[in-house]
């Protein structure tokens, strides 16, 4: 009973990538503010007590940072739109084939709105991903991936655990500065902090694996006769090929790829068979299970809303979801895309807060929290 | 069961040799303890039994090392995971999952055990190594002595025919300590299992092992009962030692044995009892009075109210997660305490800037690796000058009267506990702080480096420095400290003459102290000395 009190991990994890995939189908930003509130109270919310759970903070400044690069860029090295000039930067002259990339001259508001809204796509896409982070750890997904990809998810283990892993060995390095009396903020303290923070990071990244494979991660089991692995890869080979071409059709919008949905499922499809037909036969069972009951679909469909909605308010010939500083009127907002991004936040009330987990664990640790 | 047939490895060609023409065979059913000085390559070894080594690490190798009939080098180490358990030095950077009970089940899933089955496994293995209480709590929370325990609980579970661990107690407090050892006894005895671990506290394992093998820095290797390896091994805990100076043969290797023969080395010594020289209080240097320190509903110190005096060190003793380490913080000012005030050198010092603070208290972390960041031995050296405000080469001379560093390009990673410890003491030491602050400094330190550690510690005490060493280690205690606390789930529950606290209780004394008892013997010089 305790264990479905909480979304299953791969729902989250759907759930995020839901999220990000409207804050790419869009250019509202109206709609991203909404799409990136929604994200950050989410994470706030359900983050869990581990220390993994600050992940949300990081990358919101994550986020931050990439908009403000984004504005100064433009600024300094835009294309020069055209529009209500703002002021004039010193500029420098370019011979004819860097078209496209100028040094100073005049400043747009349009071309300042442009560079806000491609930094808040990018910023919300983040923030999601911090999110997901905070509140399902990587590992957990990983836990419940199929056994045929066992391989790859040693790798993909190691990759992900490199942010909770930084972000642990940060707080430890900063504390341990702290105390030889070294700047911890800063230029200063941010150079003395990311050398030991990366070897620690890498290192530890590296124990996990010898630990998970001298428990007996990705063994064989029994090998399956040749031409059924020759036609599973096969298979997998053309089903990336439609994911990965379904996938851009999906975010570029438009008409550049006929059907991108379908593309995409076929694609899955064939990538799945492919890899069942050429892994191994995998030996591997499961404790308890975490099942993927009605809390989990409800999590992972709602964070699709916001992409339906979108997809309808467009239909319906509405052009809100794609807003152009051209001309300059403010953003309308789509009731019904609003509404789509409102149920995206559904997981805050699925989520049972007094978990007994959380309220045990004062209780039976008499011990205080290692720093 | 494993035989290593003429094995020699290093990790790069350019390296020197870390194994050489090892030979050695061990049979199903015995605990071997594998000792040696630090870089004698024990971890490698070990690792070699599952194929980490080379597997993991690369390497050149040569020979064949064979576990149950298969050799590990042509085997992947997931596909020995069945045969062979092992534990890593650092449980935390080897937790896969978030939760006990999952880290628990991990390996058992990879193996695929039946789920009935599992499941009644995770509850033997949480029964066996005490842990139901915690079952459910996220891994990042425990204490070290618990995570050390979980990682060794998750490895049982898949009952694996060889157990191999990587000192496992080396981060555990005495009665944790014993209780992990007595767990991997009942396996050897009832279960057959084969254990074998590396383990730099002697005193402590070698009751257990049947038979001990002694590896040396030049790559000679004696393997035999550990009586018999004892008698000529540099490396010696305490009871040994007494044994050689008491003329003892064979050599006692538990404290039993030597209590049967100690009664004539007791009168011998009775007229001797050594007494400790009177205390002379000196100026106070730091002081904590009526501290209460809270975490959420978690009371980590409990009114607790201590006065440190100049030239003396200070022990600090208690379970894991007793509330050493938070003590420690709040006289480095890294942590405000919940009630009361702290004083160091009549400053509160949370309220000073960081390098007016590490002037009054330096302190040394469990890690002393993450105090270190530049990329070599000379270059922290002169950057910890520039930070100080010292005059240049002040750190390095420092450091160089605590360790002999031949070599400053080495990178801090490249140096052995021992000396990385040396290094920074030396940068902690450099501004002249009154008081040092240290937190578990002998874990990993064999017990060359643990004599230098007694001996800096010892003079920089005459130099008037208040010292405090957080510990689990009572010979270090009965060795070095003039005064004795221990805490007890935040409250202090005992505090005074160290030679008076460490005898009280069975748990926390010395093997000396426990050989030749009713008299308040500590250490194996003292004996030296008194004969």
């Amino acid at each position: 009973m305790r264990r479905d009190r909480r979304p299953h991990a791969l729902a989250w994890w759907l759930w995020g990538v839901g999220l990000a995939t409207a804050a790419l189908r869009t250019t509202n930003p109206i709609l991203l503010v909404g799409l990136g509130t929604i994200a950050l109270v989410v994470g706030w919310a359900c983050r869990s007590p581990a220390p993994w759970g600050h992940s949300v903070g990081v990358f919101l400044r994550l986020g931050l940072i990439v908009i403000a690069l984004r504005v100064l860029l433009q600024l300094v090295f835009g294309e020069r739109l055209p529009g209500h000039v703002l002021f004039t930067l010193p500029s420098v002259p370019l011979p004819s084939w860097a078209a496209g990339v100028s040094i100073g001259g005049p400043v747009t508001v349009e071309a300042i709105l442009t560079a806000l809204v491609g930094g808040l796509r990018l910023a919300v896409v983040l923030v999601a991903f911090g999110t997901v982070n905070a509140v399902a750890s990587p590992r957990e997904l990983l836990r419940s991936l199929p056994a045929m990809l066992h391989e790859v998810a040693v790798a993909i283990t190691v990759g992900f655990c490199f942010v909770p892993e930084v972000m642990n060995a940060m707080a430890r390095v900063r504390e341990a500065r702290r105390l030889r009396g070294r700047p911890t903020s800063g230029l200063a303290g941010w150079r003395g902090t990311a050398v030991p923070v990366l070897e620690d990071a890498l290192e530890r990244s590296g124990q996990l694996a010898a630990s998970m494979g001298a428990r007996g991660f990705g063994r064989a089991g029994v090998p399956r006769a040749p031409w059924i692995r020759r036609a599973g890869l096969a298979c997998s080979v053309c089903g990336v090929i439609g994911v990965v071409v379904g996938t851009y059709g999906i975010l570029a919008g438009g008409r550049s790829v006929p059907l991108p949905g379908v593309l995409c499922v076929l694609g899955a499809v064939l990538l799945w068979a492919g890899l069942a037909a050429g892994h191994r036969r995998s030996t591997r069972t499961r404790y308890r299970p975490q099942p993927f009951a009605l809390r989990s679909w409800v999590t992972a469909c709602s964070g699709w809303l916001p992409v339906v909605t979108f997809a309808l308010v467009t239909a319906s010939g509405s052009h809100a979801i794609s807003w152009t500083p051209y001309p300059l009127t403010w953003p309308g907002v789509p009731a019904m895309a609003l509404v789509g991004i409102l149920l995206a936040a559904a997981p805050l009330v699925l989520v049972d807060q007094s978990t007994p987990t959380v309220r045990r664990q004062a209780k039976a640790s008499r011990e205080p929290v290692r720093a | 069961m494993i035989s290593f047939d003429d094995v020699s490895f290093r990790y790069a060609a350019s390296s020197p040799w870390v194994v050489r023409h090892l030979d050695l065979t061990i049979d199903e059913g015995e605990l071997v303890v594998v000792v040696g000085p630090t870089g004698s390559g024990k971890s490698t070894v070990l690792a070699m039994i599952n194929g980490l080594v080379p597997h993991l690490t690369g390497g050149q190798i040569a020979g064949e090392v064979l576990v149950g009939g298969q050799s590990t080098l042509s085997t992947a180490p997931s596909e020995l995971a069945s045969l062979v358990g092992y534990v890593g030095q650092d449980p935390q950077a080897g937790f896969v999952t978030d939760r006990v009970e999952d880290e628990i089940a991990y390996a058992m899933e990879n193996l695929g055990i039946e789920p009935v089955a599992m499941r009644r496994r995770v509850e033997d293995a949480l029964d066996l190594l005490n842990l139901h209480d915690l079952r459910d709590q996220p891994l990042a929370t425990l204490s070290g002595g618990q995570q050390q325990r979980v990682a060794i609980a998750a490895v049982l579970a898949a009952s694996p025919a060889l157990l191999v661990l990587d000192e496992p107690t080396s981060a555990l407090d005495p009665g944790a300590a014993e209780e992990v050892l007595h767990a991997l006894t009942r396996l050897v005895h009832d279960l057959g299992m084969t254990v074998v671990l590396a383990e730099h506290r002697l005193e402590r394992v070698l009751p257990f092992a049947d038979r001990v093998v002694a590896l040396s820095t030049d790559g000679e290797v004696s393997v035999g009962r550990p009586a018999m390896v004892m008698a000529s091994s540099p490396l010696a805990p305490p009871i040994v030692e007494l044994g050689r100076v008491a003329g003892w043969t064979p050599l006692p290797i538990s404290v039993r044995d030597a209590r049967r023969r100690a009664p004539e080395l007791i009168e011998k010594l009775r007229v001797h009892e050594p007494t400790s020289p009177p205390r002379h209080e000196g100026a106070a240097r730091a002081s904590l009075s009526r501290v209460d320190v809270e975490f959420g509903a978690l009371r980590a110190l409990d009114e607790v109210s201590i006065e440190l005096h100049e030239a003396s060190i200070t022990a600090l003793m208690g379970r894991n997660g007793s509330g050493k380490s938070t003590l420690l913080s709040l006289l480095a000012g890294s942590r405000k305490p919940t009630r009361g005030t702290v004083e160091v050198g009549g400053h509160d010092p949370m309220r000073l800037s960081p390098s007016e603070r590490i002037r009054l208290a330096g302190y040394v972390p469990q890690e002393p690796g993450d105090l270190l960041y530049a990329q070599s031995v000379a270059e922290e050296c002169s950057t910890a000058d520039v930070e100080h405000g010292l005059a240049p080469g002040t750190t390095a001379e420092v450091v160089s009267e605590l360790a002999a560093l031949e070599n400053t390009r080495l990178h801090p990673h490249d140096l052995s506990e021992g000396q990385r410890l040396s290094l920074v003491l030396g940068i902690v030491l450099a501004p002249r702080p009154k008081v040092l602050l240290l937190d578990e400094p002998t874990r990993g330190l064999d017990y060359e480096a643990k004599r230098r550690l007694v001996g800096m510690l010892q003079a920089l005490r005459d130099e008037g420095i208040s010292i405090v060493v957080a510990t689990h280690d009572v010979e270090l205690v009965a060795s070095v400290a003039d005064r004795a606390l221990v805490l007890a789930q935040g409250e202090l529950i005992a505090d005074g003459e160290a030679r008076e606290v460490v005898s009280q209780t069975p748990a926390f004394a010395p093997q000396v102290a426990k050989i030749l008892r009713p008299l308040r013997f500590l250490t194996v010089d003292e004996v030296r000395a008194a004969l």
